[in-house]
């Protein structure tokens, strides 16, 4: 049986497929978003073994290459735990440009709530 | 740290997923990653219903690389001396070659109260198994109720802090002792402060034959009323100020993990989680119930330090 596509396509009383949760845009619920700077980071890894969300990625060499936003929650742990701060958060209203740049209403929340 | 290289885990796949739903910032998924990071051999985990289990099995999703068997609240502990044992007769026949190692997880609710006699039935039978209870000290997934891991004074949806009493009444149960009376070959206590302390704990437990348990405090942001974002410090105060003592049981000798070089007071790890704001109102405070904790937590040091005595690991 080949991967489901959508949920109604899944046998029912099983999840069959491993590791589908990486389907899931957790992304979605962040407020606040880590920005890292590669200059500052000494790739100590504390962020990375700290993450609830697995969300630092590494370069293969043991480097901190960057966050992945499709999982990353911004709860915000990444920063407290860096040495030598390297992360900081920012608001995630402040890249709704990059949502228009997409083609996104940044404003659809902000509608649906109004 | 010996036998673990930081850099070659960061290209390993954990068993653990990213896209699963707990709460931003919740200590559970964090104290499993870590745990199961560095185990080399495959890991079939048993998980007892719990936030954990709901937050990383959502229909039809699953977070687990690995195989993974959803189990009641109440026998976590049975569920995995089933495979256990299956596992061993599949081998013994030749039909299963690899190595495989059964881990359950459960929070306290399933592992302090409802699920403790199908834990102590497993430990006592020797299956060949670990258990990692990742401890947020209340019944989260239901609306943080108080367990029998809840500690005294800490306001909880049914001790509730107002002008009857003062949150729960009762101390906490101080279950990984209750497991280290089983005689089992390792049992751990630890939390976040270290996620070293962590990596190598878990997989010394999973490597270890017969019975392990881990024990491993983790904040529920919600329920502790933190900044998600603090969960790593307010656990280095739970280790610091010795209200969680980091310490395993090996072949039941007590060895301590970390002797914190300068303690802080209880009322520091208190002061920082909202579930104990009550106990700090201007002009209302309750040193009373603040002094009584840290004799508590005193006491139970001093009777740690006396078992580890003579003992260095
Ligand atoms: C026999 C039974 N009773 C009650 C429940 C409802 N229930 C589901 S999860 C849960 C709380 C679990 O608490 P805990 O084990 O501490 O895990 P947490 O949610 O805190 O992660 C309860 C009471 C259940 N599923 N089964
Ligand atoms: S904000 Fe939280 S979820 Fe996002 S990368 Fe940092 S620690 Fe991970
Ligand atoms: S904690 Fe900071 S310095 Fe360490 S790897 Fe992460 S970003 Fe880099
Ligand atoms: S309610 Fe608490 S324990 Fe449950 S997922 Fe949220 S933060 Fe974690
Ligand atoms: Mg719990």
């Amino acid at each position: 049986m080949s991967k489901p596509k959508c949920w109604q396509d899944v046998p029912p009383g099983t999840i069959a497929w491993g590791a589908s949760a990486r389907d899931v845009e957790t992304g979605l619920w962040r407020s606040m978003r880590p920005i890292l700077d590669r200059n500052k980071c000494i790739s100590c890894l504390k962020c990375w073994l700290q993450c609830p969300d697995a969300s630092i990625e590494t370069d293969g060499e043991g480097k901190v290459n960057g966050i992945n936003m499709f999982f990353c929650k911004g709860c915000g742990v990444c920063d407290k735990v860096c040495p030598v701060g390297a992360i900081s958060m920012h608001p995630e209203a402040d890249f709704s440009s990059e949502c228009r740049k997409r083609g996104e209403d940044p404003g659809r929340v902000a509608d649906h709530v109004r | 740290m010996a036998g673990i290289n930081l850099k070659e885990l960061t290209n390993r796949q954990s068993p653990l997923t990213e896209g699963h739903r707990m709460c931003p910032g919740c200590g559970a998924p964090t104290a499993v990653r870590q745990g199961l990071m560095a185990v080399e051999d495959p890991v079939v985990i048993v998980g007892a219903t719990g936030c954990f289990e709901v937050s990383t099995t959502v229909y039809p999703y699953s977070a687990w690389r690995v195989p993974y068997m959803h189990i009641a609240f109440e026998n976590a502990g049975a569920g995995v001396s089933g495979v256990a044992a299956a596992h061993k007769v599949l081998s013994r026949k030749g039909a299963v070659k690899d190595n495989i190692k059964f881990a359950a997880v459960g929070g306290d609710g399933g592992t302090y109260d409802i699920g403790l006699q199908s834990l102590s039935g497993a430990l006592e039978r020797g299956h060949d198994f670990t258990y990692i209870c990742y401890n947020n000290q209340g019944y989260m997934n239901t609306g943080a109720q108080r367990s029998s891991a809840t500690p005294a004074n800490a306001s909880a949806t049914t001790s509730p802090a107002g002008s009857v009493i003062p949150g729960k009444l009762e101390r906490a149960k101080d279950l990984t002792e209750i497991v280290a009376a089983h005689d089992i070959p390792y049992v751990a206590q630890t939390t976040l402060h270290d996620p070293m302390d962590v990596i190598r704990k878990v997989k010394r437990a999973v490597e270890t034959p017969g019975p392990a348990f881990v024990n491993i405090l983790v904040p529920c942001p919600l329920f502790w009323k933190i900044d998600p974002a603090n969960q790593v410090k307010v656990c280095k105060l739970a280790a610091d100020s010795r209200f969680w003592p980091i310490y395993e049981v090996i072949d039941g000798r007590h060895v301590l993990s970390y002797d914190p070089k300068d303690p802080v007071p209880l009322k520091d790890f208190l002061m920082v989680q909202g579930r104990y704001s009550h106990l700090f109102k201007k002009g209302k405070e309750r040193t009373d119930l603040i002094e009584q904790g840290q004799a508590d937590v005193d006491r139970e040091w001093e009777k740690l330090l006396k078992k580890c005595s003579g003992w260095t690991g």
